[in-house]
């Protein structure tokens, strides 16, 4: 089997972002990037393939910089054998010209899986993966959070609004991947020296034609200070007035 | 003339309240140019039947796509025929909804037409020939004001941002066939299985309880049950923690890589307040914080916080909530 997985590099969450003097995008000094959490679960999804069938073939794809080598050796790192940047100067936000350039990738590349994770942390538009499927004419299944496959057909759990959905779909497929359905292994140190040694080819990104693009990037308005009203019970008289009578909401 | 098309979602023959919020979005935007409103419904022969309240809601036309091909959630059958509808319509914006369905869909539909699609969208404005919409990125933490130039750029807007508002129109019904043959489909959608009726979803919920590593066990989410149940509109939510630990299924998940929501109420129970879970629930109207360690973050954004023991607090304010409801 050969596993396509295509992972974004994003911005740890965890900071106070700053807005960089261009107005548009965020200031990324002293930010750290890793692997998108859901992008991860997708390499942890082909990796446990490959752990039941070692003929396997895992090959991580990423657009971006040349920053985005460092996170796919760590997707090598984790067990996958072979790496593609697509490289551009920058990540663009139109999820569709994202989607044109990898499916040039992936095109004739004779996949029986490709994944993807859910949505990114940064953009969060949810939208390539899907988008990727469409334009390769392969049948898509977004935010699965179970699979199993038997010879060329495949079914998944998805998450849907109060309950779930069980599809069954052919491959090869395109899927996106939701939390729940594995949790990623960390690289262990042989791993993480046999990835310096693995295949990463660099080739510039066949990005399509942008009509989407951001303008402008704000902090929202923080949340007025909180209020810590009592303590214990006997502070549950109040919250209800408060809820009433100010937030009119009870 | 702005012209827009919006996709009321259904499911089980029900049309969905965020199939309303797409009409209304679709409404206020046409009328500040002239413009007409296409709502398009699909489903199970009986779904036409939904027309008369999308054209309560502002509706000029409804079109109907009624085959038992498209009963359950059919995403190649039901992305051909949307794609075709809009091709052929002269739309500026096409509005679909940020839902299990819609944010499957839309992307389908996007790629097919070869147009600009932002999903999760807060708000939505004309700007000449340009369409320009917020949404939130890096978990939130930042609004992206965003310009589409996509002849028509298409939307998923987030839920509980539209309030439906009724404007009435003539709702003239136009049916439709589905394009190509749904039973044909390569992927399918084999079962759907939903909680009881009466649970309502964390994504249009009035008010959510929600629990955190402090509930100490599934069994002690009880205590939170029967606040929901006081509150009579409420929905059950969940830390990151709460799930892995399988206290809680996945779908209770508020948070970074969880449902996003954004209530009138949210009340955290022995939550902290996780980086990860403040990005699911910072938008929600008000917020109250139950906790016994007062230095927890979660009472950096807490509207109402009280100190204490939540075994002790809980059922005191599920007394209250309900006495206050029958007074109310």
């Amino acid at each position: 089997m050969k596993i396509a997985v295509c992972i974004k590099r994003v911005p740890d969450m965890d900071v106070r972002f700053k807005i960089a003097p261009i107005g548009n995008a965020v200031d990324e000094a002293g930010l750290k990037f890793d692997i998108n959490d859901f992008d991860s679960w997708a390499v942890e999804a082909a990796l446990q393939i490959k752990d039941k069938d070692s003929a396997t073939e895992v090959v991580i794809v990423s657009l971006g910089s040349d920053s985005v080598q460092e996170t796919i050796r760590k997707a090598l790192a984790m067990g996958a054998d072979r790496g593609v940047e697509l490289k551009v100067a920058r990540i663009p936000f139109d999820g569709l010209a994202i989607a044109h350039a990898l499916a040039a990738e992936l095109k004739g590349g004779g996949f029986d899986l490709i994944l993807f994770g859910k949505q990114s942390a940064d953009s969060s538009n949810g939208a390539v993966g899907a988008m990727v499927g469409e334009l390769l004419g392969l049948p898509v299944v977004t935010a699965i959070s179970k699979l199993e496959l038997a010879g060329a057909t495949g079914s998944a759990k998805r998450e849907i609004e109060g309950g779930q959905e069980f599809v069954e779909f052919p491959l090869p497929a395109v899927l996106t991947i939701d939390q729940g359905l594995n949790t990623a292994r960390y690289p262990a140190l042989k791993g993480i020296m046999a990835a310096k040694k693995k295949p990463l080819d660099v080739r510039p990104a066949q990005l399509g034609e942008q009509s989407v693009s951001v303008t402008k990037m704000e902090l929202p308005p923080e949340r007025p200070a909180g209020r810590i009203i009592g303590e214990g019970a006997s502070a549950v008289p109040e919250l209800v007035g408060l809820l009433q009578t100010e937030a009119k909401v009870l | 003339m702005a012209n827009v098309f919006a996709f009321a979602e259904t499911r089980n023959g029900e049309l969905r309240k965020i199939g309303l919020e797409a009409v209304t979005a679709a409404r206020k935007i046409a009328d500040e140019t002239g413009g007409k409103v296409d709502a398009f419904i699909a489903g199970a022969p009986g779904v036409g039947a939904h027309a008369e309240q999308l054209a309560k809601y502002g509706a000029d036309t409804v079109i109907v796509v009624e085959h038992a091909g498209l009963e359950k959630y059919n995403p190649e059958a039901l992305a051909a025929t949307v794609a075709e509808r809009i091709r052929g319509g002269a739309y500026r914006i096409a509005i679909f909804p940020t839902s299990a369905l819609g944010s499957d869909l839309a992307p389908r539909v996007a790629a097919k037409l070869g147009v600009g699609l932002v999903t999760d969208v807060t708000a939505v404005n004309l700007d000449g020939d340009a369409v320009i919409v917020q949404h939130p990125v890096n978990i939130g933490k930042v609004m992206a004001t965003v310009k589409m130039t996509s002849q028509p750029a298409l939307i998923g807007i987030r839920p509980n941002m539209f309030t439906p508002v009724e404007n009435p129109r003539a709702g003239a019904v136009e049916r439709a066939e589905p394009v190509g043959d749904p039973s044909a489909s390569r992927v399918v959608v084999k079962e759907v299985k939903l909680g009881s009726s009466a649970k309502l979803d964390l994504g249009e919920a009035p008010v959510i309880v929600s629990g955190g590593r402090g509930l100490k066990g599934p069994e002690n989410f009880k205590l939170l049950e029967d606040l929901a149940a006081a509150f009579g509109n409420a929905a059950i939510g969940a830390t990151r923690v709460v799930t892995d630990e399988g206290w809680r299924p996945h779908s209770d998940q508020i948070g970074q890589t969880g449902r996003l929501v954004s209530p009138q109420l949210y009340v955290a129970v022995g939550i902290s307040g996780a980086i990860q879970h403040l990005a699911g629930m910072r938008t929600s109207r008000t917020i109250v914080a139950i906790n016994k360690d007062k230095e927890a973050p979660i009472f950096k954004i807490a509207d109402y916080g009280i100190v204490g023991d939540l075994f002790e607090i809980v059922p005191v304010l599920t007394a209250a909530v309900k006495e206050a409801k029958s007074r109310g």
